[in-house]
């Protein structure tokens, strides 16, 4: 009886045991997972799906990065020899999710191929296909969102009032990703501000207007799309345009109530204290 | 040259697998492209690590169908060839804790040292379990941010950075830590390929009548339970850890033991 008695608590003791070691381990997993994967400030290849759905999909094959490396047009035309690819996989040190693909322009800027190598050898569907082809089921990278380009102004020589126009001529959707917009100078009452203005819904983020970028630090940069736009919310509806008001046909109007507000608001406005 | 013929013809498909995944990057090459999480073969077979889709699917994601019918080409082929072959024919890991299995034994660790028990092989199960929960809470592949197995090979393809610290210390874990620490005790991927090679077909065979009961097996294999048979009866390596690599036919100097098909129809 008592052998039994301590059979069965010695068997409760380890079983208790694994479980805890098993939930510390779980825990300390977790959380170290957590933190790895959190890296927004990262530019994807094209057809990137979110950022969170992303880190869930790339299952780090490395595919796309090899047929960005291997594609035709990344042969040096003098030497012949493959030049470095613009994808990079992660690894430590990089501070970016471990095995995933991502590229930095000022290194080697996306040069938006027209066959898209990259994409349709994602097996996992981390790189969706669709999301760069046209109505006709083309490949068009011009549907690409990788990112968009953000000038600050202060460092944009442009903005001094000094003629550069870098990044709007190596920008690959010339004079429609990058516009220059004419301005009087008025110090000098004689000369024209001619500054870079970027357009979100044409800019593919693919970075070579920032590899060109004169400054010593670039003054246009490409941001991966979570950190660099904005959203306006459903508070806001351009009156004068028919698709903006679709935008917000399902928007729900929330009513926070609080003690000031169960008073009308002509009860506010009479009651004197306004001053 | 009889005593490491399987030693080294797993060298060679390690190295050799290696060398095609490198040169599809480097130099365009079609044959295996990829990495053993994915990979595509002669530019059209699709093949994927079923421990890893599992991860994937876990975390939520729909995959693409190549990745799932890349997953059970791989789990058919482990099921003919022993589950674990992966592990000591093709996972670059091997040759790390191999090195260090050498080194322990060169150095004499395993007499003198003191062994921690408190790891029981049965933990990578709970792991690969683990894996798969945290990959649901968190929503990524919990594995794969830190498997030393795809860090040393993209490693090897694309450069290591400073993930090279990972595979050493693994190395240091097996010398000084636990004997057979990663491989044997640890690796979730490791023990999802022992469930795959549970059933498989091609195993070691174990003669009872020509063997002289010199226990070289037992010394040089890395999962030395799954030959409880030695010397005791003429029967397969049944067990799903046995990872088909051959070292105990390399040492055996009495022919004891040999590969052959399982027979499913003897009883």
């Amino acid at each position: 009886m008592a052998n039994s008695n301590n059979n069965r608590r010695k068997f409760m003791a380890t079983t208790l045991q694994s479980v805890g070691l098993t939930a510390l381990g779980g825990l300390l997993w977790s959380g170290y997972t957590d933190e790895v994967k959190a890296s927004p400030l990262v530019l994807r290849p094209p057809g990137a799906i979110k950022e969170d759905d992303f880190l869930k999909a790339c299952i780090k094959c490395g595919l796309c990065a090899q047929a960005c490396q291997n594609r035709e047009t990344n042969l040096d035309k003098e030497t012949g020899v493959a030049k470095e690819g613009t994808l990079k996989m992660a690894k430590g040190g990089d501070h970016k999710l471990i095995g995933t693909p991502f590229f930095i322009p000022t290194e080697v800027p996306c040069y938006m191929c027209e066959d898209i190598p990259c994409v349709p050898v994602c097996p996992s569907g981390a790189l969706d296909q669709l999301s760069v082809s046209n109505d006709k089921g083309e490949l068009d990278i011009n549907k690409a969102s990788m990112g968009l380009a953000v000038v600050h102004k202060e460092s944009c020589i442009a903005f001094w009032g000094i003629q550069c126009d870098a990044c709007y001529r190596a920008c690959p959707l010339l004079g429609e990703a990058i516009t220059i917009e004419m301005h009087r100078n008025e110090r000098t009452g004689k000369h024209t501000f001619m500054l870079p203005i970027v357009h979100d819904d044409v800019c593919t983020g693919c970075g070579l207007c920032e590899q060109a970028c004169v400054t010593e630090k670039p003054a246009i940069f490409v941001l991966p799309n979570e950190v660099s736009k904005g959203i306006a919310g459903d508070h806001y509806v351009k009156g004068w345009d028919k698709k903006d008001q679709d935008r917000v046909q399902n928007a729900k109007a929330i009513e926070t109530t609080t003690q000031r507000s169960n008073q009308s608001s002509t009860d506010y406005l009479n009651s004197g204290d306004l001053y | 040259m009889n005593k490491i013929k399987y030693l080294l013809l797993r060298r060679f498909t390690q190295v050799g697998l290696l060398v095609l995944y490198f040169g599809a990057n480097a130099y365009g090459w079609n044959i295996l492209a990829g990495t053993f999480g994915s990979s595509l073969l002669f530019g059209t077979i699709p093949l994927a690590d079923p421990y890893t889709t599992l991860q994937v699917l876990a975390t939520g994601f729909v995959l693409g169908a190549d990745v799932l019918l890349g997953a059970v080409i791989i789990t058919f082929f482990y099921f003919i060839v022993g589950g674990r072959a992966f592990c000591s024919w093709v996972c670059p890991i091997n040759m790390v804790t191999d090195l260090a299995n050498w080194l322990r034994r060169k150095l004499k660790l395993d007499k003198d040292e003191v062994n921690y028990r408190f790891l029981k092989r049965n933990a990578r199960y709970w792991i690969m379990i683990l894996g798969l929960i945290v990959s649901v809470v968190v929503g990524i592949s919990a594995f794969e941010v830190l498997s030393p197995i795809t860090i040393m090979q993209r490693g090897i393809i694309f450069g290591f950075g400073s993930g090279i610290a990972v595979i050493f210390a693994i190395f240091l874990f097996d010398v000084f830590g636990v004997k057979n620490g990663w491989c044997g005790h640890l690796c979730p991927l490791g023990a999802s390929y022992s469930l795959i090679g549970k059933a498989s077909l091609i195993r070691v065979e174990h003669d009872h009548e020509a063997c002289t009961a010199c226990m070289e097996c037992k010394v040089v294999c890395p999962e030395n339970h799954v030959l409880h048979m030695i010397n005791k009866e003429s029967i397969h390596v049944l067990d799903g850890e046995c990872t088909n690599c051959g070292r105990c036919i390399d040492v055996c100097g009495d022919d004891a033991l040999k590969f052959s098909i399982r027979n499913y129809l003897k009883k």
